[in-house]
């Protein structure tokens, strides 16, 4: 949060600042903004908790049932195994991503690199990439008689090739790997830059020391980018569970329900068989449980003086 | 610096293995869709004789061409009508003292993190209800709506930035509340401006399950990515070759625009997220 400006003449007298004179123009300023904001967000933010306990079909009129949504929402096994799948999707997001980040910046933090700007931009190209446009992109990479089954054709494991997203066993890594893929450049960007406000003190002070590339990585640049890795968990979890289009554009939950996720529940709940009540319910429960796993990521990576515990560490 | 010549290797063959793997999907389908059908074989190969008709297919059976227009007018008006909201409201909360400015801050936060699922039912019965469903309204005013809260913290940061003296001087000469906003904070923050534009216009664009369940209904209202999406779902079982053209004609614009403004982009992500 960034500290406002003080009005001029305000650290005159310091007792003048208690009885603050409040701008009363400033609303004229905050109005159009928070009237879009309270009409479109939070009036319908309110009215999914409040729709999810009532029995609606979204025409006639809704009849109250109290917390029967809810229970029964936490009670389905549907929607336990779609959780299922959105934690692995957590594995597929934001684990593998920034693992295989921090190792490609571990490895640029010792070395330099020519054209990082062309690299940079083209690894963030998935990242930009219409979700549909990537989910076509992979269906036809994942199809039968498509590249991925040449390659294993051509080198000779054939046996292996299959409809990888229409198979029972393959479909939820298949779609997980997407989201590898489009998140991996998202990780890089955030980490290379960070990379890029390290001191570079810290870096020789490490060389000098005869830190070798694994001492280095682990007490110098991990500690570095703790704000950078607080912000990419943050938004690859998010992205995993609320995962919608690739799954919609690739497997619509399918085959079987191998690749349901809670957000597909919602979706079909209230536009196609439009039991609107418990719609609000999974998605009142589904928001409650990011924003739960936010706070998490949050408090588990909150802010300690980094760069003082960094040169503490030699 | 002392780092060895086989970890600067290891640099450069990681860095290229990974744009490999960055661009192979898209360069892929774009390989399927200049491929005639005579000569499509499995996998990768380049087209002896490489077509554009499924190009010309793709656009005339899937309505492209409208599509792309209902994405440009939704983008522009979003992105147009949430920066204005935000130079505005991001104003008062970086120059003016106000009664319950924290408080605000913290409820305009909420909108940072809310995933869309947790309000789009009832955003659908609301624009029912105003008679707005399958028009550009339904997805204008609900995206700068959500638009808002990146836009004002974005903002105020930027103001802070202003030097005060500055705003002394601009004080000094009587200038009103109104004219140090447009002739003092604005010009100095259009570079900050320009980055907020490009990253709605990027989230607007690519946006997928708000057309989807607002303007379902209405073809020329449709945005390119669900366009696309219902044109992939309803070929499924014909030719991979005009479904790939399809997805690439959807890209092409948003590929053009970041190939120009690429620093402006991967900057403000790295800004915009880092700042949160």
């Amino acid at each position: 949060m960034t500290a406002s400006i003080p009005p001029v003449g305000a650290q005159r007298v310091r007792g003048r600042r208690l009885r603050t004179r409040y701008d009363w123009s400033a609303y004229l300023y905050l109005i159009p903004a928070l009237g879009f904001y309270l009409v479109f967000l939070v009036r319908p933010v309110v009215e999914s908790l409040w729709i999810s306990l009532f029995d609606w079909d979204g025409i006639t009129p809704a009849s109250w049932v109290g917390t029967d949504n809810l229970v029964s929402v936490l009670t389905d096994p549907a929607i336990w195994n779609a959780l299922g799948h959105s934690l692995v999707f957590i594995v597929f997001y934001a684990i593998i991503p920034i693992a295989l980040a921090l190792f490609v910046v571990a490895i640029l933090a010792r070395v330099k690199v020519r054209g990082l700007v062309f690299f940079r931009a083209a690894l963030f190209v998935p990242y930009i990439l219409s979700s549909v446009v990537v989910a076509i992109a992979w269906r036809w990479i994942y199809a039968l008689d498509g590249p991925l089954n040449a390659v294993l054709r051509a080198i000779g494991l054939g046996s292996f090739a299959r409809a990888w997203l229409g198979d029972f066993n393959t479909a939820l890594p298949a779609v997980g790997f997407i989201g590898t893929w489009v998140m991996f450049g998202l990780a890089f960007v955030l980490f290379i830059s960070g990379l890029q406000n390290i001191p570079l003190e810290l870096f020789e002070a490490a060389r000098i020391d005869g830190a070798g590339m694994f001492r280095e990585f682990f007490s110098v640049t991990l500690p570095s980018l703790r704000g950078e890795m607080r912000v990419a968990l943050v938004l690859m979890i998010t992205a995993a569970l609320r995962n919608f289009d690739i799954v919609w554009n690739t497997t619509a939950g399918g085959p079987g329900s191998s690749t349901t996720v809670p957000s597909y529940f919602i979706y079909q709940e209230a536009f196609t068989i439009h039991q609107v009540g418990r719609a609000s319910a999974i998605a009142v429960l589904m928001t409650i449980f990011i924003l739960c796993v936010i706070g998490l990521v949050m408090w588990l990576i909150r802010d300690r003086s980094d760069s003082v515990r960094v040169r503490g560490t030699r | 610096m002392r780092t060895s010549r086989s970890e600067q290797l290891l640099g450069y063959a990681v860095l290229i293995i990974g744009v490999l793997m960055a661009l192979t999907p898209f360069i892929s389908i774009v390989l399927l869709a200049i491929t005639p059908k005579s000569e499509r074989t499995s996998g990768f190969s380049l087209p002896k004789s490489p077509t554009f008709d499924n190009f010309v297919t793709a656009w005339t059976q899937g309505g492209f061409g409208q599509a792309l227009i209902s994405s440009a007018v939704v983008a522009f008006a979003v992105v147009v009508g949430a920066v204005l909201l935000s130079v505005l409201a991001g104003y008062a909360f970086a120059t003016m003292r106000f009664w319950g400015k924290t408080l605000l801050a913290g409820f305009l936060l909420i909108g940072l993190v809310m995933p869309y699922e947790g309000l789009i039912v009832p955003l659908y019965y609301l624009l029912g209800s105003l008679h707005l469903l399958n028009t550009y309204w339904a997805l204008i005013l609900p995206q700068i709506a959500t638009s808002v809260s990146l836009g004002i913290f974005w903002m105020r940061t930027a103001y802070a930035n202003v030097p005060g003296s500055l705003l002394e001087a601009a004080r000094i000469d009587g200038a009103s509340r109104r004219a140090i906003l447009w002739k003092v904070y604005l010009p100095i923050s259009l570079p900050a401006v320009g980055t907020l534009a490009t990253l709605l216009f990027l989230f607007t664009w690519n946006e997928f399950l708000m057309p989807l369940v607002l303007v379902a209904q209405n073809p020329s209202v449709q945005t390119a990515p669900l366009a696309l999406s219902f044109f992939a779902g309803n070929t499924r079982n014909f030719d991979p070759s005009v479904t790939a053209a399809a997805a690439v004609i959807v890209a092409i614009p948003i590929i053009i625009v970041y190939a120009i403004l690429q620093r402006r982009f991967i900057s403000g992500i790295v800004s915009g997220a880092v700042k949160e």
